[in-house]
């Protein structure tokens, strides 16, 4: 596809001779054959990208302004807030930017387990998105200690207590990561210089991400194999770069309706109390994308247990394209996945929401079921289900499900006739 | 399929009931909600009651609570209290601020600029513990973002004070507050009839005074919050429009293909 590329200008035919740069970003972005029949949930790869661009873009401005030293960071942010000009807007998309960001990336992950996007021969694109989500969680965890709040502070030293839990060496790593004995400037400065270098890393995955994509090319909702080229597929432009723009915009209205309107709605009045290490909140919750795994850790009594299990509910999703043992990808041809994966969604939004809550009581109870659930899920259920589903039989092309051959037939001898 | 389908329902709703939860957590009294004019998609403050509350604060808070964020500067800016230059420079200049050191290494006071910051009741936290029985009076700059229920609980809590019903003993230094945390705050009530003589010659009740002063500490909290609504509500027109045009387009690219 990308050979065919001619620049139609001598300049862009002197710079393409020399670097086939154009033709790199004509095949994947122009004429790439996608199948007709993405539905919604497939925007949301388009909606990532953009806002992981927002994130740099708007987080590199506010390093101009930012002073990572606890004594001048809550000052800093207020001074970002109050005289940079428009700063009160860059810091509240960069803020509220984080959080849909989770919401676009749970959806994304939530539609590739619907339809099976990581099944072979999809495997590493899959793989690479859990390393992004790994490095989403680091960077956004990291940045939330930057306004060196109250809930900064006590996050970042319930977070980075957790390394004390690590046998024999554990004091020394976390005194190690601290730069001292206590949650302090040290650590401020270098969460601020990882948050500052992670979203780049992110970026280089991302292009990893797209690259192994478009090898494969795209899985769609029926599952099926799509022969490139084929009528089952169209060209990436215009038909999706139009349909991402739209769903974009539709979002980037719910995106501007809580950066103008509800600004600190999905934040925590408690950060806007400067951190005082001598005064421990009454609750300290983390950001809402991260409360699933933080009931998980608060599940088990033992604080390593804890975190080993924590780590492993997101290790445990790059297996998955082999615990997940059907051949069978899309969920529409799998009725007991189907159901199954419905109730897996359902118990991470109950973990999340024991998550906000106090581990005690009927809510600690509750949290364990869910915990082992979560678990159950990918290492009992998913390999059981690919020997016992019976699953619906599949189309043979995109084609199919709107028309069968004899239709097709009858449809074309009329178009004959009427020509 | 329907059946678990169902449940997913079931718990985004109950994810949306415990976030309401979460605010009202903590055994307090449900706070009162008067009329805001800075509420709603184009909600402005009233330049009148922020200057009203910028009396108060100084002749009533300030003795204790400092607002470490603001400068005399702010009260003429745009979205503010408005006042003029000259009214704002004669209300820094009624404040002793520490001068430069001079030629002989000499610290002296000179009068507050428009561009010193706000100066505080205290020289440091300690001075100020000392002063109110152990309990540092907190920093009003951000105050209304930094509880729960904001511009309302603020204004309830400074109402809140009444009788303590005869089984609650409270210590030294301990109020009766019906809003508060437990009912028991270390801040004595301060707004009683007539605490202030406003200037502009409105009655100085209570609720007027809460009103005002409460109006302003939101002002102050968010100083932008006036332009941000402006453009949001640009912003979000803008892109509605665009959708609407992506949404033909997007019907017109794909009619052929099915």
């Amino acid at each position: 596809m990308s050979e065919n590329y001619v620049p139609k200008s001598a300049v862009g035919k002197w710079f393409n001779d020399r670097l086939p740069l154009l033709n790199l970003i004509y095949g994947h972005l122009l004429p790439y054959p996608t199948p007709k029949n993405l539905n919604y949930w497939w925007t949301f790869g388009g909606i990532l990208t953009f806002c992981l661009v927002t994130q740099i873009i708007t987080g590199l401005v506010l390093a101009m302004h930012y002073v990572a030293d606890a004594d001048l960071a809550f000052a800093s942010v207020e001074h970002i807030m109050r005289d940079v000009n428009y700063g009160w807007l860059l810091r509240y998309i960069h803020s509220n930017g984080a959080s849909l960001f989770f919401m676009a990336v749970y959806i994304h992950m939530a539609r590739s387990i619907f339809y099976g996007s990581y099944k072979e021969p999809r495997e590493l694109i899959w793989i690479i998105g859990v390393f992004i989500f790994l490095l989403m969680i680091a960077t956004a965890f990291m940045g939330y200690v930057l306004p060196w709040g109250q809930m900064s502070f006590w996050g970042a030293t319930v977070i980075t207590n957790l390394f004390s839990a690590i046998p024999l060496v554990g004091e020394s790593v976390t005194n190690w990561l601290w730069g001292g004995y206590a949650v302090g400037s040290p650590l401020l400065t270098r969460f601020f210089t990882l948050h500052y270098l992670m979203p780049f890393l992110i970026f280089a995955l991302v292009i990893l991400h797209v690259w192994a994509l478009h090898v494969p090319g795209n899985n769609n909702p029926e599952g099926i194999n799509v022969v490139q080229g084929s009528q089952d597929t169209v060209p990436f432009h215009p038909h999706y770069v139009v349909k991402d723009m739209f769903a974009l915009v539709v979002f980037l209205i719910v995106f501007a309706g809580f950066v103008f309107f509800v600004p600190n709605l999905l934040g925590h009045t408690d950060n806007y109390i400067e951190a005082n290490p001598l005064q421990t909140p009454e609750h300290i919750v983390p950001e809402w994308y991260f409360l699933p795994f933080y009931a998980i850790l608060r599940a088990v009594p033992d604080k390593l247990g804890g975190v080993i299990l924590m780590i492993s509910a997101i290790a445990i999703l790059a297996f998955l394209p082999w615990l997940d043992t059907s051949k069978v990808r899309s969920a529409k041809y799998r009725p007991l996945y189907r159901q199954f994966v419905w109730l897996f969604f359902a118990n991470v939004i109950l973990l999340g929401y024991l998550g906000a809550q106090t581990a005690d009581g009927l809510f600690l109870i509750i949290g364990r079921i869910a915990t082992v659930y979560y678990f159950a899920h990918f290492i009992i259920i998913l390999p059981l289900l690919g020997y016992i589903e019976k699953t619906k039989p599949l189309p043979k092309s995109l084609s199919e499900p709107v028309l069968s051959p004899e239709e097709r037939q009858m449809k074309a001898a009329a178009s004959g006739a009427s020509a | 399929m329907k059946i678990s389908k169902n449940l997913f329902a079931t718990f985004l709703l109950l994810l949306c009931f415990s976030i309401t939860q979460l605010h009202a957590a903590g055994e307090m009294k449900e706070p009162m909600h008067p009329d805001w004019s800075f509420e709603g998609p184009l909600g402005k403050f009233e330049r009148a009651s922020l200057q009203r509350g910028y009396q108060v604060y100084t002749e009533v808070c300030s003795g204790c609570h400092s607002m470490n964020l603001l400068s005399y500067r702010n009260l003429i800016e745009e979205g503010g209290p408005e006042f003029s230059e000259s009214q704002a420079k004669a209300m820094a200049a009624a404040f002793e601020v520490k001068a430069a050191p001079n030629a002989d290494g000499e610290v002296e006071m000179r009068p507050a600029i428009l561009s010193d910051k706000f100066v505080s009741p205290y020289e440091n936290e300690q001075q100020g513990r000392a002063a109110n029985g152990g309990a540092y009076p907190p920093d009003l700059s951000v105050m209304v973002k930094a509880r729960h229920g904001g511009a309302d609980y603020l204004y309830s809590l400074l109402l809140g004070y009444v009788d303590a019903p005869s089984d609650i003993k409270l210590d030294d230094g301990v109020y009766y507050n019906e809003y508060a945390k437990g009912q028991k705050i270390a801040m004595p009530q301060v707004l009683y009839e007539d605490a202030v003589v406003y200037t502009d010659g409105t009655t100085a009740t209570p609720e007027q005074m809460a009103r005002d002063v409460t109006m302003f500490l939101t002002w102050a909290a968010e100083p932008k919050l006036e332009a941000r609504k402006r453009i949001g509500f640009k912003v979000i027109s803008y892109l509605l429009i665009l959708s609407v045009l992506l949404y033909f387009t997007n019907r017109q690219i794909w009619k052929d293909t099915h």
